[in-house]
């Protein structure tokens, strides 16, 4: 792990490499770096920070959503960055509104986020913008509502197969 | 669930169900293969014709409920999709509106033939979180028990995995073996699966007598029964045809689609957690990384053999340098008091009864902690907005990454080698879809 100072390094790197408005902030709490950059930014800066960094991250351990509610920006995506070689974690997030959820695809700077970025779309509405195959992936195609969001209610939704889905037609209303 | 101001009406879209179920199934873009035309781009011969079809969700080879969407050519595999999602239970979901003591064991049933890996993982993010020290004998107590679970989890893939490509046998020998460690678990924590031994904190309960001796007696024993394991397989002509030079990936296209665990280590790349970034008690132990050097399917099955005679050895060092101690952490914040304190001390009686009715709360944050599972980096993120439920908990299945893998490890080949190729991946469903 980068630490406090560390990270703030990295900080400052981005921004003079990338752009000014590229970081949004950093966080350091329980021994964990984060870095916050602007949606906009997104490919930018993990291009930077993938090759062009002096301590460089290669590989991209997990991608996923969380819903801030009732903070504003209320969505967030997750890159948890992972250096191999110094073995450091730095996790970047980023976050976009639920009225202009759209954060540029990283798929082809890492194939891994493919999968990952179609959760995020499915259960928080997240739109990947530049994946090739944005599909939902764990919910049934013609799901309606992103569920892991919290406002998404728990419960009460009835179990349908072939032979009952006309029975509770837009049960979702 | 309509924005305000709009017209509902308006905004609605096209009733799916309206849809017929056969044009449902069409909206699959299968664009790569679907217009005649190969990948590299030569036509296709006139006499030749592309067959479309689905291996599952209810396959035995796939190991779960795992769909695949198959072009063939012949025998040949032109194009794989994997389609999951049918045992998506929304656990992540259901873990927001339950305490963290209660979430543990949500967080069990996911990768469910690695419980206890979920459960460290999870405990790890929560006690990070809350900075709570965990007990040295704790540490080696949730050691013993992983690594006999990694054990566990890889017999369960050893007989699996060779019923499918057709050696019976290894099933009912594997599973011989993985019912000695469920025992073991049933001793300790009185569940043989999704024991929810671990706690935050530390663990539920310190070893019973008798445990350890029962545990030296297994140690003892299993090396042997690899040994029979392997007579069986390493000169069996079949097994050999159908795993060597199988389903090979080179190690940076493993790393650029995130594959880790015994799949990246068979392709020649020593990266192990355990190793790498110690957690837990990990760095007191001497133990090697098993490693392959073409990365086939046959790569995988020995690096996993040996990865199991590698848990062997921790066990025993950890048993043999198993520190006295509590189990659990102190902290009465978090962990129950013991239980005849409850009886003299009123301390300790609102301690106990604060804790199961509202559980403890968790200051405002975010953490991720990964643990190398049997299948790879498993990864838990928490977030925590100060109550004494998560606001958000993701788990970063290795499956689940891992599975992207499987098209361009079946692309080319054989129908009949995508199945030892989903066999070597090892996906666990339930991991998959959460």
């Amino acid at each position: 792990m980068p630490d406090a100072t560390g990270l703030e390094l990295v900080a400052q790197r981005v921004r003079s490499a990338v752009a000014e408005d590229a970081v949004v902030g950093t966080t350091y709490e329980h021994e964990q770096a984060m870095l916050e950059i602007a949606p906009a930014r997104v490919r930018e800066v993990l291009t930077y920070l993938r090759d062009e960094d002096e301590q460089p991250y290669e590989f991209l351990a997990s991608l996923h959503g969380v819903d801030y509610l009732p903070e504003e920006p209320r969505l967030g995506v997750h890159y948890q960055l992972l250096s191999r070689a110094r073995l450091e974690r730095l996790g970047v997030k980023t976050r976009v509104t639920v009225e202009d959820p759209v954060v540029p695809s990283v798929i082809d700077l890492f194939p891994t986020a493919n999968h990952q970025e179609r959760e995020v779309f499915d259960m928080f509405g997240v739109l990947f913008d530049g994946h090739p195959d944005p599909r939902r992936i764990l919910m049934p195609e013609d799901y309606e509502g992103h569920p892991q969001r919290r406002d998404f209610p728990v419960g009460g939704e009835p179990v349908l197969f072939t032979f009952n889905e006309h029975k509770y037609p837009r049960w979702y209303d | 669930m309509t924005e305000p101001g709009t017209d509902e009406e308006a905004v609605r879209a096209p009733d799916p169900l309206a849809t017929p179920y056969r044009e449902r199934e069409q909206s699959v873009t299968m664009e790569r293969v679907g217009h005649g035309v190969r990948d590299d781009g030569a036509d296709l011969q006139p006499e030749s014709e592309l067959f479309t079809i689905n291996l599952g969700p209810h396959h035995p080879a796939t190991h779960g409920v795992l769909r695949l969407l198959c072009t063939l050519e012949g025998e040949q595999v032109l194009d794989v999709k994997p389609i999951i999602g049918y045992v998506h239970t929304g656990i992540e979901k259901s873990m927001e509106t339950q305490q963290y003591w209660k979430a543990i064991t949500f967080v069990e049933r996911m990768d469910y033939l690695a419980y206890y890996f979920n459960a460290q993982a999870f405990c790890m993010t929560t006690e990070r979180l809350l900075e709570v020290e965990v007990p040295t004998r704790a540490e080696y107590l949730r050691v013993i028990h992983t690594e006999l679970n990694r054990i566990a989890s890889h017999l369960f893939w050893l007989g699996t995995s060779a019923l499918d490509i057709g050696a019976i046998t290894m099933m009912w020998w594997a599973l011989r073996e993985r019912d000695y460690v469920l025992d073991l678990f049933e001793m300790s924590s009185g569940q043989r699966m999704h024991t929810r031994y671990f706690q935050v904190g530390g663990v539920m309960d310190d070893i019973p007598p008798g445990w350890e001796a029962k545990c030296r007696e297994f140690l003892a024993l299993f090396p042997s029964r690899i040994d029979q394991y392997e007579a069986l397989l390493d000169k069996n002509e079949i097994w050999l045809q159908r795993m060597k030079h199988v389903g090979v990936v080179s190690k940076e296209r493993l790393l650029e689609l995130g594959v880790t665990g015994p799949l990246l280590r068979a392709a020649g790349d020593p990266w192990d957690l355990r190793k790498a970034m110690p957690y837990s008690a990990y760095a007191d132990f001497d133990f090697k990384i098993p490693v392959g050097t073409v990365g086939d399917c046959y790569d995988r099955y020995r690096v996993r053999m040996a990865e199991m005679r590698e848990s062997c050895r921790i066990v025993e060092q950890a048993l043999d340098g198993l520190p006295e101690g509590p189990y659990i952490t102190t902290d009465r914040k978090v962990a129950l008091p013991p239980r005849h304190e409850l009886a003299t001390s009123m301390e300790a009686l609102i301690h106990h009864f604060k804790l199961v009715t509202e559980g403890f709360r968790v200051p405002a944050g975010e953490a991720y902690c990964a643990i190398e599972s049997p299948r790879g980096e498993l990864g838990c993120y928490i977030r925590a907005d100060g109550s004494a439920k998560p606001a958000r908990v993701h788990v970063r299945d290795p499956s689940f990454v891992n599975l992207q893998a499987l098209p361009e490890m079946s692309e080319g080949g054989l129908l009949a080698d995508m199945i030892a190729n989903i066999a070597m991946l090892d996906p666990i469903l339930g991991g998959i879809d959460r």
